[in-house]
């Protein structure tokens, strides 16, 4: 693990990703903490553009709303929706490629077909869909985006199993007689964890970016703040009011950056061959 | 060769139908009757039009022949009937049909060329600035969500330099015919088309450049070298056919979330294609369309799947036709 460590902070992505990262969990943190303005009351008038007062350093939105205080609240949202519904797509997933995997034949068939049956649905449009009847809040953002975002897990859990299933240290769990799901989860899981982190870090990145486009479409939580909202809103009146639709979009672009990065950082380090490519 | 197709195609049929009962539970996902769900939000409706769906789709009936008489109205290309826009679903999708596959092909052709163009000059000169330059242009675009980037392209080239127009297929009132008609609507899909087609050309330039430092290194590429092949002969036969096999994998696997981009774009440049009517159908809770709308992407994605891997099969001689 330290090792792991040392190998993502040789990469300058990685360093770089993780700065931000750990920058935007600080705001999402603290942010509400340490700047009470609720994103949701009017606090100046509307349209007052940014730069101008320090208590409202991005300027005010269409009904008078501070633009940087719904920037601070709007991280807490985005980021919690991209890690929870990663990691559910990580529990619905792993299960199901690792099974696939283990036990081959039949099973491997039937749950890889299901897989590429979501793999082939047009995920953002199911997302759609789903919110849409489910009636948009955070849990069925969550739920949505989760549900089209697993299909990758299986398929890279599933690989990694199929071929650490043959290793020696496996086949002698096996002699000894251990069950099917104690191989599968302190033999082989545990080894295939690696990419199994890349990839979720990049699926982060995505979440982040399906739900700020749900929520641009107006199937945002309607009782939380959120980035995608927010250039949603200012879209209408983007020629008067240019600051509330940039500000949140590059919030969303640093953070989904900053992921992407650490993505690429892991990658290095746990791939050194391809990192070596640029040579 | 014919055979692999009909193989395809009957594959893709299977999971189109699987969609198609996927939709059915999802209409009855939503809160309350499907009947008054089906014909638009409560109060829209009339009785007597939820009372003829009722009678329609058997909802009386046990569920497996509610199933059975839903399969069968889409098989026939019967996607049910919009309260809210007084027209069939499959009629509203077949006018709109046409101005999607306009944008999403003409945004695919540019993310595919832009993306191998700039991945293969980042490949050739890596390791210099070019290299990092190009990196870090494909990795913002990566990060960036596609409702954004369109409205900064407004921001920048309606607003600022009012040099393109900002909403819509044709300019209102114009009624240009002939070359002038295509020039206005060429106008009206720059943006649109950049905006989809950007987003994409990032992956493809990322994924490029990776498969060609990757192909580059193999041994025929040494054998070409030896031979004394000119750079240029190395890099386009060689090296670049070779390294656009998973670029076409990838695709592929993008068809969907090209479909998914779409509706976006279009919603923020009133392009009247299926993703601003998926928009409209959304605002207006008509699940019908909705639904309607999303087994026509499905299938959409399907015919993508099925093209990307024929092309596959032609870039890449050695995979045999027969499976």
């Amino acid at each position: 693990m330290k090792q792991f460590w040392k190998s993502i902070l040789k990469s300058p992505s990685g360093v770089i990703g993780l700065v931000i990262l750990l920058l935007a969990i600080s705001v999402a943190v603290f942010g509400p903490m340490l700047f009470p303005n609720s994103p949701w009351r009017m606090v100046q008038r509307p349209f007052l553009p940014p730069f101008t007062l320090s208590t409202v350093p991005l300027g005010t939105d269409a009904l008078g709303r501070d633009v940087f205080a719904g920037m601070i609240f709007g991280a807490r949202v985005s980021l919690l929706v991209g890690l929870v519904s990663t990691l559910v797509a990580l529990v619905v997933g792993v299960p199901i490629g690792a099974m696939a995997g283990y036990f081959g034949g039949k099973v491997d068939d039937a749950l890889m077909r299901f897989t590429e049956f979501f793999q082939t649905i047009p995920s953002f449009a199911l997302a759609i869909v789903l919110v849409a009847i489910l009636q948009p809040s955070i849990y069925s953002i969550v739920a949505s985006i989760a549900l089209v975002s697993w299909p990758p897990v299986a398929r890279l859990v599933r690989g990694e199993v199929l071929s650490l299933r043959t290793r020696e240290y496996v086949q002698a769990a096996v002699v000894t007689g251990q069950s099917n799901s104690w191989i599968i989860l302190r033999e082989i899981l545990p080894n295939a964890l690696s990419p199994v982190i890349v990839l979720a870090s990049l699926m982060v990145a995505t979440a982040i970016l399906l739900e700020s486009s749900l929520s641009f479409l107006g199937l945002g939580d309607p009782n939380l703040i959120s980035w995608g909202y927010m250039v949603g809103a200012g879209r209408t009146v983007i020629r008067q009011a240019w600051w509330i639709t940039v500000f949140p979009g590059v919030a969303i672009l640093i953070s989904v950056l900053g992921l992407n990065l650490i993505g690429e950082g892991l990658n290095d380090a746990l791939n050194p061959r391809l990192s070596r490519e640029g040579r | 060769m014919l055979t692999f197709v009909a193989q395809r195609v009957v594959k893709g049929v299977i999971v189109l139908l699987a969609i198609v009962v996927l939709n059915f539970f999802l209409i009855r996902l939503a809160p309350g009757d499907p009947a008054v769900v089906m014909a638009g939000e409560a109060g829209a409706s009339d009785q007597v039009f939820v009372k003829q769906l009722r009678e329609k789709f058997g909802l009386d009936k046990p569920l497996p022949e509610q199933l059975f008489i839903y399969v069968k109205g889409v098989v026939s290309l019967d996607l049910g009937f919009s309260f809210r826009q007084q027209a069939p679903v499959a009629k509203l999708i077949g006018e709109r049909l046409p101005a999607t596959l306009l944008l999403t092909l003409t945004a695919f052709a540019i993310s595919l060329m832009l993306g191998i163009l700039f991945g293969t000059f980042a490949a050739r000169f890596a390791g210099t600035f070019l290299d990092t330059a190009i990196t870090v242009f494909a990795l913002i675009f990566y990060a960036m969500p596609i409702f954004w980037v369109a409205l900064m392209g407004i921001l920048l080239f309606s607003v600022t330099f009012d040099w393109l127009p900002s909403f819509g297929y044709d300019t209102v009132g114009g009624n240009y015919t002939g070359l002038a008609h295509v020039v206005d609507v060429a106008r009206h899909l720059v943006m649109p088309g950049m905006t989809l087609g950007l987003f994409f050309m990032a992956t493809y330039t990322r994924m490029t450049r990776a498969s060609m430092l990757e192909v580059k290194r193999l041994d025929f590429v040494k054998t070409a070298r030896a031979k004394g092949l000119a750079d240029s002969v190395i890099q386009r036969r060689h090296v670049l056919r070779n390294a656009l096999l998973p670029v076409v994998t990838l695709a592929g696997v993008h068809s969907g979330t090209l479909i998914g981009g779409a509706v976006i774009t279009e919603t923020v440049f009133a392009w009247p294609g299926i993703g601003r009517l998926m928009y409209d159908a959304l605002l207006q809770r008509d699940y019908n369309l909705l639904l309607g709308v999303f087994v026509i992407c499905s299938a959409m994605v399907l015919i993508f799947n099925l093209i990307t891997d024929l092309v596959y099969r032609l870039v890449d001689p050695r995979i045999e036709f027969a499976s």
